[in-house]
Formats: C-alpha cells, structure tokens, sequence
C-alpha cells in the first residue's frame, strides 16, 4: 500500500470521505510528512504546493467574487511513528470570494511526532471563510501539534474557524492564532479539546478589533481527565467604536486534572465593548442529576455532557 | 400496598427542620397533590424521594413498591421507575431535544411526545436544550421528556412555575397522559387550582403533612388559611 492510500485509509478511519480526492470538482491538497502525495486545483483557486529544505509551503487563492461549491480538502499526516511536518501555508480570499475548507491532521501511529503549521490567511472585502480543523493524533500520546495562524479580515468579511481534538490522545498541543477584523467583519474561533493521560492543551487565541462595528466571539470548549492539563488564553481587544467581542471558555475537569482559564478583555475604545465568561470545574451536578433521574448511570451523564460540550 | 409510601421521615439541614416526622402514600397510577407554600419542604421532600445528592432521610423509611430504597443512587431509582422534572430544569450545551428526548432508549420516536406538550416537533427536535430556548420551552421539554420516559411514579416539582396561564391546560394534559399510560404522579404545587385535578391531595406546612383527602376539600381548606392556622409544631385546625 502506498502512503496515499495509508493516510486515506487512515482519513477514512477518522470520518473523512475519501471519495473527495477523486472528485474533480474539488480541490485538495495531501501530504505525509514533508512529500507532498497529491493536489488539484479548480476553476477559480489556484493551489501551488512545493517541498521546501524546511518542509511543505502551500499557496491557496479564491478569486475575486468565485464562491465555491465544494468544501477545499487539506490532509496531513506523518505515517511514521517518528518524524515532523512543518507547514507553511498561504491562503488568500479575495474580494467577495467565499470558500470552505475541511482540513484533516492525522497521526495514527505516532509515538514521537511533530506537527507545525505557519498560516497566514488573508480574508478580502466581503469575502467569505469557512475553517474547519479536526485533528486525531493516535492513541499514544507521542504527538507535539504547533499551529499557528495570522488572520486578517477584511471590510465586511467572515472568518469562522473551528478546531477539534476530541478523539484519541493530544500529546502536546500549542494552539496559537491570531485575528484582525476590520470594519463590520465578523470572526468567530471555536476550539474543542479532549485531553487524557497526561496530554497537555495550551489554547492561545487572540481577536483584535480593529475596524467599527466588527464583531468577535472566541468559544472554548475543553474536557480533560487523568492528569490532563489546559490553559486557554482568550484575548479580545475593542479598539473602534462600535466593535463587540465575546470570550466564552468552558473546561470540564475530572480525576487529577488541572485546568486554568485567563480570559484577557482588552478596551481601547469607549465606545467598544468585550465581554467574558469562564466556567471550569467537575460536572455540573445539576446536570448530572438530571440526567440520572432519567435513567444514566454516573458514568453515561458525565459521558454525555463531556460530548455535548465538546459537539 | 401503596407504590411509594413515605414512613415518619425526618430532614434535617443543619440546624433547620426541614422534615418532620412526615408520612404519605401514594397508589399506583393515582395522582396526588401536594399543595403547600413556599419553604414548607415540598422539594424536599421530591429530592428526598428521588434520592438527590446530600439528601438523606435523618429518620424514617421510603418504600417503593414496598422495598426500602433510602440507600439507592439516584439512577437506581431512576431504574426503578421513578423521575423528576425539577422546578427549574437545566439546560445542556450540545444536546439536542431529539436526543434529550432519547437518552434512554435511541429507539423511540420523540416527535410525539412534543406534540403532547404543545411544542411543534418539526421546530424543536433539532434545537439544543441550551440557553436559546426559554425557560416555557424548556420546562415543556421537560415534562416531554418525563412523558418519553413512560416512569412508575412521576415527581413534577412546580410545573407551572414559569409557565403562562394559558399553558396550564397543557400541564393537566402532561398529568392526565401520565395517568392514563398508568403512571402515579405526585404533583408539587402551591396553586389550589392545579391540585384540583388529582386523585387526591394533601397539604403540607412546617414539614408535616397536616391535611389529607380529597383534592377539593384540602384545597379549600389551604385557599382558606394556608399555613397560618398550623402552629408551632406543624399541626393544623381542623383540617376536614
């Protein structure tokens, strides 16, 4: 079996549709490690991918007013037990452009792997981006994830970027993402995380305000046990008038956990406004009666809260 | 035998009495009031029954189908069959009404039992059971998911708290469905009104239950005087 078909064997073990890869009208890009195994664009993105010294550096372009149908599919993956992945990656949506991208990180086997990505995504007047991250790292916690993201949003545009680890071990996990919305765009970062073991979660993620009117909610979801750790940052600065932002961070904790929150709400402009809310702890016991009043044991309502919270 | 039969059970929280020397009984599929203002024990006593953390008789007996279950997980009376739709129910982040309405059996349809509240199924089943609904929608859900639940004995802590009056007919409605599919209902209130449908009532004050019998009379007699007439040890006046 060739490392294309692993890492889509794998992909398809985690959810994803490998049916994508053979459609023509969607574009994608798949790499292992530092080689690149496949990529298509279509009319109206460009994808440029290369092998650098240091890793793999990626361009993706949506045109001007091109608003596509089909989600934009990015698979990663380090098949090995050891190795890295270093990612560059450059994504520019341009004026009134609209584009999803469903992005797989996968490392079924790692027991010493590391995994970085650099973006940089330029969000365009009135476009459009929607982000979806789903990372599974293997079931031996051997796994050091580092993305990092620089976002900047244009007059009018959206950016909704969601990034989930909720199966398997996370290993180390450093989340760093910063975004800059400008005039009466709108982002939205959401980030649910289940940590086991001794699996450590470091959650940075920063929304800056800059134009009027613009509007930013950070959503925190993080469910950890065993001797697990978290420390989510939620920065939001209003900086123009007119501008609101939302930190809302949740962390459930059970057995020898330790979880820490540091909402950061930043002013700079009266006529702004950012608010926060924090909320770690062990299950509500309010939800947990309620759920075995109706028939779950301790066990099956604590189950089903964690992946509430964490859907 | 009765299905739940509450023998002489005292609480104590603290200092405070909550529970004094208390004694009810409730038969198979009847409905039975439980009227009383507030601070007289009426939750109390529902948490006591369905075996809430850090609620313990201090003295006495909770029977169920005539087995002691004082000493039962709250779950494991749950299993027995019976439930409780609190007063103020709880929401939950990423639950659906469709699942809410199925955590204990994926098989059944929950459509129906939505309708049975007044909630259009087609609007609801894909809500989340989170803050967008309001306290109404969730109490209805609520009393849903009790009717999806098909239990022996039905605790309803103040359903029509928070409800509007034109909701009431769905509260006796929920009740009438609960009889009807054999269930046994207490039903805590302190409207008179909403006891006037049960098989049969009781009145508690102090922690005691001073008055017992017919749902119109121990209305009466608690439109009339409440709990002023009861004295310092929870024993009413004359109750008929």
């Amino acid at each position: 079996m060739d490392a294309l078909e692993q890492l889509m064997q794998a992909f398809a073990n985690t959810g994803g549709d490998r049916a994508v890869l053979a459609d023509s009208a969607t574009a994608h890009l798949v790499a292992d490690g530092h080689t690149i195994l496949s990529s298509r664009a279509i009319e109206g993105i460009e994808v440029e991918a290369r092998e650098t010294a240091s890793g793999i550096s990626a361009t993706v372009r949506v045109r001007q007013g091109v608003r596509l149908t089909n989600p934009v599919h990015l698979c990663f993956g380090v098949l090995h037990k050891r190795g890295s992945q270093n990612i560059r990656m450059d994504v520019h949506l341009e004026k009134n452009a609209s584009a999803s991208f469903i992005a797989h990180c996968i490392f079924p086997g790692a027991e010493q792997v590391i995994h970085a990505m650099d973006a940089v995504v330029t969000i365009g007047e009135g476009a459009e981006m929607r982000y979806s991250e789903t990372h599974f790292h293997g079931l031996h916690g051997g796994v050091e994830a580092i993305p990092k993201a620089v976002v900047s949003v244009g007059k009018n545009g959206r950016y909704l970027g969601e990034f989930n680890l909720i199966t398997g071990r996370v290993g180390r996990l450093a989340i760093d993402y910063a975004v800059e919305a400008h005039e009466n765009a709108v982002v939205e970062l959401t980030a649910r995380v289940f940590g086991h073991g001794r699996d450590t979660i470091e959650i940075k993620e920063k929304v800056v305000l800059a134009g009027e009117n613009s509007r930013g909610l950070i959503k925190t979801r993080v469910a950890i046990e065993d001797e697990a750790s978290a420390e989510i940052t939620g920065i939001t600065e209003g900086n123009a008038a007119g501008a609101r932002g939302h930190v809302d961070c949740m962390e459930i904790v059970k057995d020898k956990a330790v979880a820490s929150a540091i909402p950061v709400v930043r002013v700079t402009n009266p006529l702004a406004k950012v608010t926060h809310e924090a909320a770690i702890g062990s299950v509500d016991k309010r939800q947990m009666e309620t759920l075995m009043v109706h028939g779950l044991s301790p066990e099956e309502a604590v189950e089903v809260i964690v992946k509430g919270i964490l859907s | 035998m009765p299905l739940l039969e509450i023998k002489s059970v005292s609480y104590q929280a603290g200092a405070a009495k909550i529970l004094d020397d208390l004694c009810l009984s409730v038969e198979g599929a009847e409905v039975h009031a439980l009227l009383g203002t507030n601070g007289t024990g009426k939750s109390t006593l529902a948490y006591l029954i369905a075996g809430c953390e850090g609620y313990k008789p201090t003295a006495g007996t909770i029977l169920f189908d005539g087995r002691a279950i004082q000493t039962f997980k709250i779950h494991e009376r749950a299993q027995l069959g019976i439930t409780m739709a609190w007063q103020e129910p709880v929401r939950f982040e990423g639950i659906s009404v469709a699942q809410y309405l199925t955590l204990k059996n994926r098989e059944l349809n929950p459509a129906p039992y939505l309708a049975m509240v007044g909630l259009e199924p087609r609007r609801y089943l894909a809500r989340m059971v989170d803050r967008s609904l309001s306290g109404g929608e969730r109490k209805r859900i609520e009393l849903a998911s009790i009717l999806a639940l098909h239990p022996r004995l039905a605790i309803f802590d103040e359903p029509d708290s928070g409800i509007d009056m034109l909701s009431i007919h769905d509260i006796i409605n929920v009740i009438n469905i609960c009889k009807e599919n054999g269930s046994a209902v207490l039903l805590i209130t302190h409207r008179e009104e909403i006891a006037l449908i049960a098989d049969k009532a009781s009145q508690i004050c102090r922690g005691k239950i001073v008055c017992s019998g017919p749902p119109a009379k121990v209305a009466a007699y608690y439109k009339s005087r409440q709990c002023l007439t009861c004295d310092t040890e929870g024993r009413a006046d004359g109750c008929p």
